[in-house]
Order: C-alpha cells, then structure tokens, then sequence
C-alpha cells in the first residue's frame, strides 16, 4: 500500500466523559507521538478502557477534544485500530473475518486475498483458514482479532487488555505481534494489569487512578521512582479504593 | 376396501386423485411465494429497525411485534376491502385469484419475518457493535453484515412464516373465495369438506397439510445441518 500521510500526533485536550453526571474521566490531556509502546495502568474502574475508546472515537467526549494534529489526521478514523479484551468474531470463517474488515474499506478482492493471506501466516492461522471463527481457542481469536486489526495498517493500534484470561503461551505469541507491528511502525497504546507485561512493552506509562491522569512519563522512569503517592501505592499493591 | 365408508379407508383413496394433486400445488405456490416476498422485504426492514436510529422507531417496533398476532380474518377483510371492485385497488382486478391470496399472505407473514429478524440483527449487533464501528463499517453494511451471519435464526424465522401462511384459512377464505379449480386450498377445502360432511376428503387434506409442513421443516434442518457439517468439516 502507497504510504499515507501520517494522523499522529495524538492531542487531547481537558478531556471529560461523565454519565448520568457521574465523572468517569476528568480533565485529561496529554500528547501521543510518533513511535513506541505506551501501556495505560491503574486500578480496576480507573478509566482505562474509557479512555482507550474516547480516543478511537468510539466514544463521544462530554467535554474537552481528541484531536489528530498530523498532515493525515483528516482521515484518522480509517488509519487506526483496536483490540478488546473480548475478541469479537463474527461468524464466519477465520478468513472471512479478516477478509470483511478489508472489504469495509473498500478493498478489491484481489488485494485483499493477498493481505488476508499475508495476516493469518502472521498469527500463525493459516492452517485454521476455513475454520468457524468462533470455534477458536481464546489465544487464537485474540491472535486472529489483532492480525485482522494489523491488516488495516493502522498506524496506530489501541488494545484493551489484549492478554487478560489468556495463558502464558498465549500471552508470549500476542506480545511478539504487537512487538513486531511496532518495529515496523505501528504506534502501540494498550492497557493491561499484568506488570510483568507493561515492563515488557512500555516505552512510556499512564497511570490512571478515578479517572485521573496522575502520571504521564517514560516507563523506566515510572517503575523505578514513580513521583506520586498513588503511583507507589499501585506499584506496592496498596491501592484500593 | 372400495366401498367402504370409513372416512380412514376413504381418506387413503382420495390421496391419489388428481383434484388433490391441484389443490396441493395451489396451496403450496401461494404460502411460499407469499414467504418468499414477505422474507426479501421483512428481513431488511426487521434489521434497518434494529439498526437505525429513528423518532417513533420503539413505538414501530410494539407495533410490528404486535402485528404478527394479526387475526387472518381481519386481513383477510382488510385485502377483501382493498381489492373489491369498490375498493382503491379495484381496477386491478385481484379479488378472488390467487394473486389476492399471496398479497393477504404476505401480510400475515411480513411482521413476523420482520419482528423475528429485528431480534436477531438487535443481538448480534449488541456484540458486534464495537467492532464494527471500530473497522468503520457503516450501517447499511453493518445491516447486510449481520443478517448474513445470523442466516442460522433467519432461516427459523422464514419456517415461522411459512408455518403461518400454510396453516392459515381465514385470509385465503375470504379474499380468494374458495373458488373450485382456481382458489381452492388446503385449510379452504378442509373447512368446506367438513361443512358438507365429506370427513373422507377432509382428512386426507389434513393428512397432506401436516406432511408438508413436516417435511419442508425436514428439509430445513437437513439444509442447516448440512451448512454446520461443512463448516466444522474444514477443521
């Protein structure tokens, strides 16, 4: 595919997203740029997901922006990607799921045969082409879910807790993808609880706590001297609330 | 066994006769080209209301739920009304063929195809909806999406319609007139052989009706099976 222009930066600006009137993100900002891993931490109910989602514009913010600030960013929806916790399978077979995200693009059928091809060698699928979907262990249909997001060639690629439920095998095969798509410029923001994960992946951390974004900061930094106190509460295991 | 006058031993009789060979295939041609219309129109309309987002589209919905408890003599009248000579739809010409009988069909079965499918493309947009927001597929492919991949309940729908029109006696009584030849039907001529005591014939038709209804769901589940096999034959 010709190379587009690209949508990042990532701007967000004094975001809020309240239901009912109850606060559930408040006045969050910050930047995403070019390159790298970023992992969103924090305790369950912290806004993770939320945030994930009002920034792949899912979403709608009560207040404040997400703005794609780069040359691109006009065409931002159909440059990016995202994985849930839950893969969601249509049913259909293990190639047609890959095939109709490519399809809604617009695609010609040639083409997309050829990526369809290319993603399930990829995620090691290949054999399970003709296979239902859903009929799919957990580590498969997450492996499936993110070579079909990969497919797209997004830029940048959300993931809400992509290995949460999975075992360790699983876990191993889901970070080499993402690993690999980064190395070749995908831009990474995923949420995750497992530390041992996101000191794995993180090039930079957002600790969330109550829909507040406490810290925002490259990972070494974050995990080796993290500079509030709900940081070190949630790194010590200590934080409840 | 000829002249016997058991209406059993009459019933086996009369299944070889050519008249019911006539009346068979008329009942037939009209209920499944009636569920044939009341499926190509029902089954989009059930999911654009699941998927749209519209005023008055919750009270549209009770509505078509509503509709598909439809009594077939009240439809029966209302197409009765709408095609007499009188009537706005008169010049045409339609009372008493069996073009009259599919239209009144069609709108026995149009709210269930169209209610059963909106349920069907409602759930599994509940679980596809991120998703496919996600991949920015809009709603008119979302619609074309999901009732593909819910074919398995959409083909259940379809038999409910069928169901419907095949056993039905009010609408196609009224509209179609029972005519000898040209509108006689199953349910139409069950009730007039056992009007005029003919148990014999009567019996027989009910016989024929029920194995066509058990058969075209045989032939269903063998279709639905068959479609699962091949897919769980590719693992």
């Amino acid at each position: 595919m010709s190379p587009m222009p690209p949508i990042l930066p990532l701007r967000v600006d004094g975001l809020c997203y309240a239901v009912h009137g109850k606060p559930l993100l408040s006045d969050i900002s910050f930047a995403i740029g070019d390159g790298g891993c970023t992992v969103i931490l924090g305790p369950n109910g912290a806004g993770k997901s939320l945030l994930l989602r009002l920034c792949h514009g899912l979403l709608r913010p009560s207040a404040g922006q997400v703005a794609w600030e780069g040359p691109g960013g006009h065409d931002a929806a159909m440059r990016q990607a995202m994985v849930f916790q839950h893969p969601i399978m249509l049913r259909r077979s293990v190639a047609a799921n890959v095939d109709i995200a490519l399809k809604v693009r617009g695609l010609a059928a040639r083409l997309r045969s050829i990526i369809v091809a290319e993603a399930l060698d990829r995620g090691g699928l290949t054999a399970l082409a003709r296979q239902p979907a859903r009929l799919l262990s957990g580590g498969e249909q997450q492996r499936l879910a993110i070579v079909r997001a990969l497919a797209l060639a997004p830029q940048i690629l959300f993931l809400d807790e992509p290995t949460a439920n999975l075992d360790p095998g699983s876990v191993r095969q889901i970070e080499e993808l993402v690993v690999k798509a980064q190395s070749k410029g995908t831009r990474i923001v995923m949420s995750t609880h497992d530390m041992a994960q996101a000191r794995r992946l993180a090039d930079e951390v957002m600790f969330l706590n109550r829909g507040r974004l406490i810290e925002y900061g490259p990972a070494e930094e974050f995990f080796n001297a993290p500079r509030s106190a709900e940081a070190q509460a949630f790194l010590r295991g200590d934080l409840h609330w | 066994m000829a002249d016997s006058t058991d209406p059993f031993v009459l019933a086996l009789n009369t299944l070889t006769s050519p008249a019911l060979a006539e009346i068979v295939g008329l009942s037939l041609g009209v209920s499944l080209t009636a569920v044939a219309v009341a499926v190509v129109v029902g089954f989009p309309l059930g999911g654009a209301l699941a998927l749209y987002r519209f005023p008055g589209r919750g009270a549209l919905t009770v509505v078509v739920n509503a509709l598909m408890g439809l009594p077939p003599v009240v439809v029966g009248l209302l197409v009765y009304l709408m095609l007499s000579r009188s009537g706005p739809l008169g010049v045409f010409g339609l009372l008493f063929t069996p073009t009259a009988m599919i239209i009144a069909q069609v709108v026995l079965v149009l709210p269930i195809t169209a209610a059963l499918s909106r349920q069907v493309v409602e759930d599994l947009w509940r679980e596809y909806e991120e998703q496919l927001r996600s991949l920015g597929c809009g709603t008119f492919d979302s619609l074309l999406l999901c009732l593909w991949d819910g074919r398995h309940a959409l083909v259940t729908a379809a038999l409910a319609g069928f169901g419907r029109a095949s056993a039905e006696v009010g609408a196609v009584m009224i509209v179609g007139g029972n005519i000898d030849h040209v509108t006689r039907t199953m349910t139409t001529a069950i009730a007039l052989e056992t009007s005029k005591g003919d148990l014999a014939l009567a019996l027989a038709l009910g016989a024929v009706l029920m194995t066509v209804s058990l058969s075209v769901n045989i032939a269903a589940a063998l279709v639905r099976r068959d479609i699962r096999h091949r897919e769980e034959a590719t693992r």
